[in-house]
């Protein structure tokens, strides 16, 4: 009798609980249909997503999956790695550099070597942004040169057209940059566009030519 | 505690839980770089397969996939399906039980929500709110 009585009380917290989330619901939705402020501070700026999110709790994954429990969420991934602020919030470059990750260069060798060529290409900007430097040496420690050329890019210097609005299209360094490579935002603008024009026209350009070398 | 008052008590957190969840409207951001590949899939009664680049790129360079395995710069681009991967070709090249698990645990990879189209999870830093006599109000 007790264990029934029990039950029931349960079984009525439920209704309430279902009834204040309905309620909730409705008001919710009556909320959605008329926005309620036209001057609210931002109208447009979305407020800030949490990252590294669980890949139950992603959005993405379905949480009811069998497969889901066994995936690894990228914090505990991530925790020994060099942070960064965009995209993964992992630098990888520096990761790698320092030896925190050892990616394999060949599927089944271990110790295969990548082959880094260390050469800077710079493209002079117009207008005020610093020049873009292109340097082959983190490329090349990830990527093998048929990956560029000459699907994306003719290999000689200032052969290919390249503005920010193709990048930011997803063509030329977009290919990568805004997909798995670090993203286009204010925040990395100077990861690409890192060397101050000089003074002088020609100052850039012999920078240019000495690191080539 | 008897087993209707348990399974009461368990279904109330449950609900408890989903209704903030629901309240509060689920943030929905898969890690960068994720792609879903869903070109046939779904349509084959199997849900959106989800490829972690984040996972992989620890463990192999991009050259390993991209060059020598012939994946292309384009989710969905590749032509991948089951076929060529228990034949060893794409994921399969790895997948065979002896650099990585099988093939057989398909829900390790087919792990997607239903419904989620052929994408690359890009960045939403910057992504402003959808135009419109709106607010700041976004989900
Ligand atoms: C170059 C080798 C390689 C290729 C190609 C490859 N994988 Fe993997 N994958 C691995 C390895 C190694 C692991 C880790 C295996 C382990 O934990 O035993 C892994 C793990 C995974 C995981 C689980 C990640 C986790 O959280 O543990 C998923 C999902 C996955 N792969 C999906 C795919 C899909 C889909 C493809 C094809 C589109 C693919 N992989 C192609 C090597 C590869
Ligand atoms: C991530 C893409 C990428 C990869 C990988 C890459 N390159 Fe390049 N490469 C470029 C870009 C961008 C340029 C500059 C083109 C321009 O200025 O129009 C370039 C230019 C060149 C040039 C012309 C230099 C000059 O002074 O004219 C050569 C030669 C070259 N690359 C060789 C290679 C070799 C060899 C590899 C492999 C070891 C390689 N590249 C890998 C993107 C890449
Ligand atoms: C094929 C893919 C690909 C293309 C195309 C590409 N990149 Fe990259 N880039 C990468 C990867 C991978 C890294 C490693 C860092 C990462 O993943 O965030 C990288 C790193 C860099 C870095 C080093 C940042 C650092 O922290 O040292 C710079 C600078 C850069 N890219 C500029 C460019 C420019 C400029 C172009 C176009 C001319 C370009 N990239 C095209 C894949 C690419
Ligand atoms: C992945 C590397 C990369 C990043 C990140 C990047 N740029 Fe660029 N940007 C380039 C390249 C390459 C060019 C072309 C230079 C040339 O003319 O050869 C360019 C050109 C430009 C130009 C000249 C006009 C044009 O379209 O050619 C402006 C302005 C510019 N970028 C602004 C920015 C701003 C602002 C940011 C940050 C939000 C940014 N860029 C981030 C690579 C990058
Ligand atoms: C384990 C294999 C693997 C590794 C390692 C890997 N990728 Fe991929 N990548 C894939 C697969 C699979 C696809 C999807 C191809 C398809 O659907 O046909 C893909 C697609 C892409 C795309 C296209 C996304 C889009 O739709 O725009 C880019 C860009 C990319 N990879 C960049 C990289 C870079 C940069 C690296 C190294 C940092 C890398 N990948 C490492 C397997 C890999
Ligand atoms: C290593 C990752 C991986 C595993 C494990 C895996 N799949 Fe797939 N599967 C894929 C990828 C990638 C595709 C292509 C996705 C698309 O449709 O774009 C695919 C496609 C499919 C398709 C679509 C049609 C076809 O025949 O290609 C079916 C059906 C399917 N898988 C069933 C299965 C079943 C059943 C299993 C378990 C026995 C399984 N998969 C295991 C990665 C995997």
């Amino acid at each position: 009798m007790r264990d029934i009585l029990q039950s029931l009380k349960f079984i009525t917290l439920l209704f309430v609980i279902a009834a204040a989330l309905l309620v909730a619901g409705v008001v919710q939705q009556a909320n959605a249909a008329e926005p309620k402020n036209p001057n609210t501070f931002n109208r447009l700026l979305t407020p800030k997503k949490p990252f590294n999110l669980p890949p139950a709790e992603d959005g993405y994954h379905d949480p009811e999956g069998e497969g889901v429990a066994y995936l690894q969420p990228p914090k505990e991934a991530f925790k020994d790695l060099v942070k960064s602020n965009v995209g993964n919030h992992v630098d990888w470059v520096k990761s790698l550099e320092t030896g925190k990750i050892n990616p394999r260069f060949d599927r089944l060798d271990p110790k295969a070597k990548p082959i880094v060529m260390d050469l800077n290409i710079v493209r002079e900007v117009k207008g005020s942004m610093p020049n873009v430097v292109y340097p082959h040496k983190q490329h090349t420690e990830w990527l093998d040169c048929s990956n560029c050329h000459p699907a994306i890019f003719i290999p000689q210097k200032g052969a290919n057209q390249i503005s920010m609005a193709a990048i930011l299209m997803g063509q030329k360094c977009g290919v990568c940059h805004g997909k798995v490579a670090f993203p286009i935002t204010a925040k990395t603008c100077r990861k690409c566009h890192s060397q101050p024009k000089g003074k002088k026209k020609g100052k850039a350009k012999k920078t240019a030519a000495k690191k080539q070398e | 505690m008897n087993h209707a008052t348990r399974c009461g008590r368990r279904f109330a957190l449950l609900l408890a839980l989903a209704g903030t969840l629901w309240l509060t409207g689920q943030p929905v951001q898969a890690e960068y770089g994720d792609l879903v590949l869903n070109e046939n899939a779904e349509k084959e009664g199997m849900p959106p397969v989800i490829f972690p680049h984040w996972f992989h790129r620890i463990r192999f360079r991009c050259k390993v996939c991209h060059a020598d395995l012939g994946f292309q710069f384009k989710a969905g681009g590749s032509g991948i399906n089951m076929l060529k991967i228990i034949d060893g070709q794409y994921c399969g090249a790895c997948h065979n039980g002896e650099i990585a698990w099988s093939v057989e645990n398909c829900n390790i990879c087919h792990s997607g929500k239903p419904g989620l189209p052929t994408q690359v999870i890009g960045s939403r830093l910057g992504k402003l709110a959808p135009p419109g006599p709106t607010q700041g109000q976004q989900k």
